[in-house]
């Protein structure tokens, strides 16, 4: 189950479920009755915090002890995953989301079927950390006394060291589960604000220390993996605590924000003055501003709202040289190359951002899903071709394929009376015996409409007409509304499939238009025979979705999991896979990343990518910047 | 994983899906292609069941054909030549005309033919692929480009694109295959004993078809070549090629028009300089590639090869259809080598009198029905092998720079890159190392190859003698022999010299060459027929060269070095093997290889031993070292008198119009006054390659005039060669070295 974790810093395709508004409700109301309260009133007790002027309440979602509120072996929130109840059906626990307390009764039949997997096959992973087998701690006392004295509070504890010292890519999961890391951070530190963060820099410049910046911990390109030939002491510098905005501007619209927030958080609480960003990656629960900006994030409403660098204002980022930033705060200027292009997907090589100001926009009136299903994959790429031409785009386009669309179905919660199920069936119906449609071929496009209601309903008039030429049939706001739940879901369910020997993961990329079917198909054929080459006994899942349309072309998204029984060394074998499916995709003309970013997982591409010159530029500007490697993640170069 | 395919003693009734859409998304078990595709057993109607009732299950199964094509093989320095060649595994042939001798020919011809096609197969019409032609983009873009630089309107050159696509393009129809399928039985049954093929090739061919877009790379000895693979897919219920076609054969009336209707498809000789022409017909043959309509066909060697040794490869055809898969608008390309061998040639003489310099009769209708009395000749067993299929992105991985492709929109025409050009030029030479591999020899070819060394005449029992002992040494050398095993030998060479009456006969015990009315008139003529016989007795001799030419080419440098040391031999073997590469098939780049294989299997067979630094030949080798030499003379001292010409006689400037007749006079005169026995250098073949030979050689300069090709000739260089050749001179290492 691909598991998709999201780029860490943020970045995702896209989604937020069906009414994430809800979804934030919920949360923030869970957190207002948090008994953590007290701590956070601490927090904001500090000097620091009291200097800036913050607007609203200084509240994060994530708690310094992440393993409180987060699986520390897995994705997302501890009461939320799926589950198969005792008649064996799945379920997916706790209140969180749409799909909580649901019984899917198709699920299991599905995950059989597609991959050979079956519940008397379970592995299990332990159950807790084993705090004998975590690397000790190894930090000089100089320093400890010297960050004693900036009262910044810090942690040497294993479980904060360990939970900090990884992504979620597959192979990160898998050690957490089964094995240990060689390396992990010695020291963890939470600055509540850009000077702590300063004097941080400053002591580790003064000790010749390692910082990896750490923000919502959602990267899915081994960028948070600490070098295991490091020497120095790693500080994993834990931003989720400069999480405030700092202000509004109203006028302008745009908002003076602390990097730590995680994107929950940030449209919540722009919500409550009537605002949001519009940037959901799909991890946008967990992902914070400052990751956003250090991975090039990509969120699934760009097409209003645009990515991370066309949202970005103003970056204040401390590095070992000093802060850099701008000296105003204008849409746009002409002064030589744009530093923020030095900063956006630096990945934590260069510094750590601290405060941005991005622009806002005031909540949308209406919202509105929408799906259409097309014959073939063919005919719905030459749809959303078409409607980017016309640059007719809404809010969120994506077009999955067939498999995607039965991975789709197989999420359908039981149905609550005949009468719905009678529909479902007249529709079914419709669709494949009155239109030919053949369902083992057929695709699907998920819409997100948003605006003012007049505008909205005249937008889906021209999309939909658009999407008939292409013989595409207009399915209904519910069909929608599931294709984005499925989005954020499917990183819960790949800790499913890790309990049955199904293994996964998702990668991205971009590509011109006239290579997106090319590119799809032979991605997913050299998928199909890597497996088979190498030993896999089922044949794997690999999936795509056209998840953003630009002018010049697409991003593809790719989900791939296969059912690793009977190989002694999966992840090896996965991580072969996944790289032969890289150099299909570079051969077919798509891009080494569109929005997960670089890593240490790609870096191997880079010089293909960017030439040895750009590669170089590059170097120099860290040379420069960090010329003692402080920022020692070797991610990028 | 791939699940054996075994033959079923009869045909199971077909499956009810078509297999050609398997597990879609995916998901699911294995079930793809290949169960899909084994579920349907390769169909061949009575006399299959009947094989496989006889053979029982004896017949060993074969792997799916994806395992073809081992990684890494064919990339440039890895092993071109098994080295286990005599060990090599062959499948066994079966008689597909021993059906049709049984059954109706009417009733065969209206069998229902229902093809398996390729997975991704969208059916069209052969109107529809022309249309789709013209509004490609590729098409469109070079239309556009033309209009703006010539100042005409589009509809023109349009209109243009239309006529030559209404020219190239086939015509593909069921009624037309089926009055093949029935005349071909007919006129194949008459000529042919037998028509075998290998079976298990043509089950590797079915799932190539399924699976990807294949190419057919046959072999091309005679005009029988065309319709044979197409009347063979036919008869096995296989998708039936499209086969790029010269344009001559649009001469014939009503033949012509068939043969479209067959699915060739026809393309100028030269069009290299015509955008236009190349453009529209890059694109038809990719269209077709693309869409998997139907297998594409054409020969590497170009044209028919008049002395049945392997032509070099020709690439143009081949980068057209390589093009698809490097610009990733397929995932993968099968390439087909397929040896077609005849025990006798239907052309033989007519090529024989071509390379004397009697011209080739132009293609036409009359001409082909003058021709039917060869019909009342015998032509013996065609053998037809169809090879392993290779993936041409097996072949391909790790040597394409994949830059190139993504920088630039994929519909502008894009010259190849030089990597680009190498990587075809290596793949062509692999396909037809392939074609030869698996060519098959008959006993005539070893009586040939013996009867051309001891001529004028040969006592019978010797020469049965030395052909046994030549088909041990072939077979060690990897030839492939069609020999049945209770054949004796005496009865296969008289086989032989029954089916070639007309070559050489049997008087008085001895073996003689059929050169009938030499004892009267002119020298000159005498000379004419000898060598008449001598030629059509060289091709078949020449169907052994290919396997013999590395051992041989060490041995004659070990000869002419006079030197055991072996780099002194290497040096001259490199010579050799530079001054003969239009000759012989050789994989570029890679002499040290071929030198290493020569001398392998010279010591195979005990002719050679070697250490670090030398080579001996040792007491018995003499008899194989000298049988080797002997056998290459002809190539040694024709070329020797062809450069003698060029060096004396050539003017300052000519074209291969003046040339080619110039030294055949030469050498005529020489026959005639009996200074030379080399009756093959009177070969056009052999003068046109020892011409190219001293271009790519650097002793000769080839500029292109408005009238042709011209040459220029270095005198001192040619000089400097023929010294080497006599040893007058060592072979320096500069020539070794520039490889």
């Amino acid at each position: 189950m691909a598991a998709a974790a999201e780029e860490a810093a943020g970045s995702g395709g896209g989604g937020s479920p069906s009414s994430a508004r809800r979804r934030l409700r919920i949360i923030s109301g869970h957190l207002r009755s948090s008994p953590r309260a007290p701590e956070r009133e601490a927090l904001s007790l500090s000097p620091c915090k009291a200097q800036g002027g913050s607007t609203g309440p200084a509240s994060g979602s994530i708690p310094r002890k992440r393993q409180e509120l987060l699986k520390w072996n897995g994705w997302g929130y501890n009461d939320s995953k799926f589950i198969f109840n005792k008649k064996g059906q799945a379920e997916f626990t706790g209140k969180r989301y749409r799909l909580g307390g649901m019984v899917l009764p198709t699920f299991k039949e599905w995950m059989e079927k597609t991959f050979g997997a079956s519940l008397d096959h379970k592995t299990t992973s332990r159950a807790t950390l084993n705090v004998n087998d975590v690397p000790p701690s190894i930090v000089k006392e100089e320093f400890l006394q010297d960050l004693r004295a900036t009262k910044i509070s810090y942690s040497q504890d294993a479980e904060d060291r360990v939970f900090r010292a990884h992504g979620h890519c597959l192979h990160e999961i898998f050690i957490l589960r089964e094995g240990m890391f060689k390396r992990v951070p010695d020291i963890v530190v939470w600055p509540v604000c850009h000077e702590d963060v300063v004097k941080i820099v400053e002591l580790a410049c003064k000790h010749n220390l390692c910082i990896i910046p750490f923000g919502g911990g959602t990267s899915v390109s081994s960028a948070l993996e600490c070098p295991e030939e490091e020497k120095r002491t790693i500080v994993s510098l834990d931003t989720s605590q400069m999480n405030r905005i700092l202000w509004i501007d109203e006028k302008n619209l745009t908002a003076c924000v602390e990097a730590g927030i995680v994107g929950q958080d940030l449209e919540n609480q722009l919500a409550e003055s009537g605002f949001c960003t519009g940037h959901e990656p799909d991890s946008m629960e967990f992902s914070s501003l400052g990751g956003w900006v250090a991975t090039r994030a990509s969120g699934m409403k760009k097409t209003i709202y645009g990515n991370i660098e066309d949202m970005v204002i103003h970056i204040k980022m401390v590095t070992p040289r000093g802060i850099v930033e701008k000296n105003c705060q204008v849409p746009r200027m002409s002064t030589g190359p744009d530093i923020h292009h030095f900063i956006m997907g630096s990945e934590g090589t260069l510094g750590v951002v601290t405060e941005v100001t991005i622009k806002i926009r005031p909540v949308p009136e209406y919202q509105k899903y929408g799906s259409v299903v097309f014959p073939n994959f063919e005919r719905g790429v030459a749809c959303l071709r078409e409607v980017a031409k016309q640059r007719c785009a809404p809010a969120s386009i994506r077009l999955v394929d067939n498999a995607q669309f039965q991975f789709g179905h197989a999420l359908k919660p039981q149905v609550a009376s005949i009468f719905t199920s009678f529909l479902d069936g007249l529709k079914k119906f419709y669709i494949t015996k009155f239109k030919g449609f053949d369902p083992n071929i057929l695709c699907v496009a998920t819409l997100l409409f948003e605006g003012d209601r007049e505008k909205v309903l005249q937008h889906e008039k021209q999309v939909y007409d658009i999407a008939t030429k292409f013989g595409g049939l207009a399915a209904g706001e519910d069909n929608g509304q599931r294709g984005y739940m499925l989005t954020f879901v499917i990183a819960y369910l790949r800790d499913l499939g890790l309990d049955y020997y199904v293994i996964g993961e998702s990668f991205e990329t971009s590509v011109p238009w006239d290579r997106v079917l090319d590119l799809c198909r032979n991605v997913k054929e050299r998928i199909a025979r890597e497996c088979k080459e190498k030993g896999v006994q089922f044949a794997p899942l690999s999936t795509c979705r056209v998840t953003q349309t630009y002018d010049a072309g697409a991003c593809v998204y790719f989900y791939f999991a296969f059912n690793y029984r009977g190989i002694s060394d999966p992840i090896h074998v996965y991580e072969q896979i996944e790289r032969a499916a890289r150099e299909e995709i570079l051969a077919n003309g798509g891009s080494l990343s569109h929005h997960h970013g670089v890593g240490k997982l790609r870096k191997r591409w880079m010089k293909e990518s960017i030439s040895d010159v750009g590669l170089g530029m590059l170097r120099s500007v860290k040379e420069y910047v960090d010329p003692n490697n402080i920022f020692g993640n070797k991610n990028l170069l | 994983m791939a699940p054996p395919i075994t033959r079923c003693p009869r045909p199971p009734p077909r499956l009810p899906q078509r297999s050609g859409q398997p597990s879609r998304g995916g998901a699911g078990q294995w079930v793809p292609r290949e169960v899909a595709a084994a579920g349907r057993p390769l169909r061949r109607g009575r006399a299959a069941e009947r094989g496989a009732g006889r053979r029982g299950g004896a017949r060993r199964t074969m792997a799916a054909a994806t395992a073809a094509a081992a990684p890494g093989r064919g990339r440039r320095g890895a092993p071109m030549y098994s080295k286990e060649l005599t060990s090599k595994k062959r499948d066994e042939f079966e008689d597909i005309l021993e059906e049709r001798r049984l059954s109706s020919d009417l009733r065969y011809a209206m069998k229902c033919y229902t093809p398996v096609i390729y997975k991704g197969l969208s059916p069209c019409k052969p109107n529809a692929i022309k249309s789709a032609v013209l509004q490609s983009e590729q098409v469109q873009y070079v239309i556009k480009q033309l209009a703006k630089e010539m100042g005409e309107s589009s509809d023109i050159i349009q209109e243009e694109a239309m006529e030559i696509l209404d020219e190239m393009g086939h015509n593909m129809q069921l009624g037309a295959v089926r009055f093949f399928a029935f005349t071909l039985s007919k006129i194949f049954k008459q000529l042919f004993q037998r028509v075998c093929v290998n079976e298990e090739g043509m089950q590797r061919l079915q799932h190539a078809i399924q699976e990807h877009p294949v190419v057919l790379l046959p072999s091309h000895r005679s005009y029988v070549d065309f319709l044979m693979l197409s009347y063979l897919l036919y008869t096995y219920d296989l998708a039936l090629p499209v086969i790029a076609a010269g344009i001559d054969f649009l001469g014939m009336k009503i033949v012509g028009e068939l043969l479209r209707r067959a699915g060739a498809f026809f393309m100028r000789r030269s069009f290299g300089g015509n955008r236009l022409y190349w453009a529209v017909f890059a694109e038809y043959v990719k269209m077709m590639l693309r869409n998997g309509y139907a297998p594409v066909e054409f020969f590497l060697e170009g044209t028919r090869s008049r002395t049945a040794k392997t032509l070099p490869p020709k690439f143009g055809l081949l980068s057209i259809v390589m093009e698809p898969f490097f610009k990733r608008e397929v995932f993968d390309t099968y390439l087909v080598p397929i040896s077609i061998s005849y025990e006798r040639i239907l052309e033989e003489s007519l090529y024989a009198y071509e390379l004397l310099g009697v011209p080739k009769p132009k293609e036409s209708t009359s001409g082909l029905l003058k021709a039917r009395r060869i019909l009342s000749d015998n032509f013996g067993t065609i053998h037809i092998y169809v090879g392993q299929p290779v993936s041409l992105r097996t072949l391909a991985s790790g040597r394409i720079n994949r830059c190139p492709y993504n920088l630039v929109p994929r519909h502008l025409p894009q010259k190849p890159s030089e990597d680009i050009q190498e990587f075809v030029s290596d793949v062509a030479y692999k396909m037809e190392l392939l074609q030869i591999e698996n060519m098959v020899l008959s006993p005539w070819v070893l009586v040939a190859a013996v009867l051309l060394q001891n001529l004028p005449a040969m006592d019978f029992e010797l020469l049965i003698e030395k052909t046994l002992w030549l088909k041990g040494l072939t077979q060690t050398f990897g030839g492939f022999i069609e020999w049945p095993d209770n054949l004796c030998a005496k009865k296969a060479v008289m086989s032989g010299l029954t089916l070639h009456s007309n070559i050489a006969r049997l008087v008085d015990g001895h073996v003689v060459l059929n050169d009938k009315g030499v004892e009267d008139g002119a020298v000159g003529e005498i000379v004419f027929k000898h060598a008449l016989a001598i030629l059509m007795c060289a091709t078949y001799r020449n169907q052994l060269l290919n396997v013999f030419v590395r051992p041989s080419l060490v041995a004659i440098a070990l000869q002419m070095t006079r030197s055991f040391r072996k780099e002194e031999v290497y040096n001259c073997f490199s010579f050799l093997r530079d001054v003969f590469s239009d000759e012989f098939i050789f994989f570029p780049g890679i002499s040290l290889k071929d030198f290493e294989e020569g001398c392998f299997l010279l010591t195979k067979c005990d002719a050679i031993q070697t250490n670090q630094q030398e080579i001996y030949p040792t007491n018995k080798g003499s008899v194989i070292i000298s049988f080797l030499s002997t056998m290459f003379r002809p190539f040694v001292e024709g070329y020797q008198l062809i450069f003698r010409y060029l060096a004396k006689e050539a003017k300052e400037a000519f074209t291969e119009k003046q040339f080619i007749p110039g030294v055949r006079n030469f050498v005529f005169q020489l026959l005639e006054k009996g200074n030379t026995q080399c009756y093959e250098a009177l070969s056009s073949d052999m003068q046109k390659n020892a011409l190219a030979a001293l271009v790519q050689l650097g002793a000769a300069k080839k500029k292109k005039m408005s009238n042709g090709f011209t040459y220029n000739v270095n005198q001192e260089a040619i000089n400097k060669i023929l010294d080497m050749f006599d040893a007058r001179i060592p072979v320096q290492k500069p020539v070794a070295a520039r490889l």
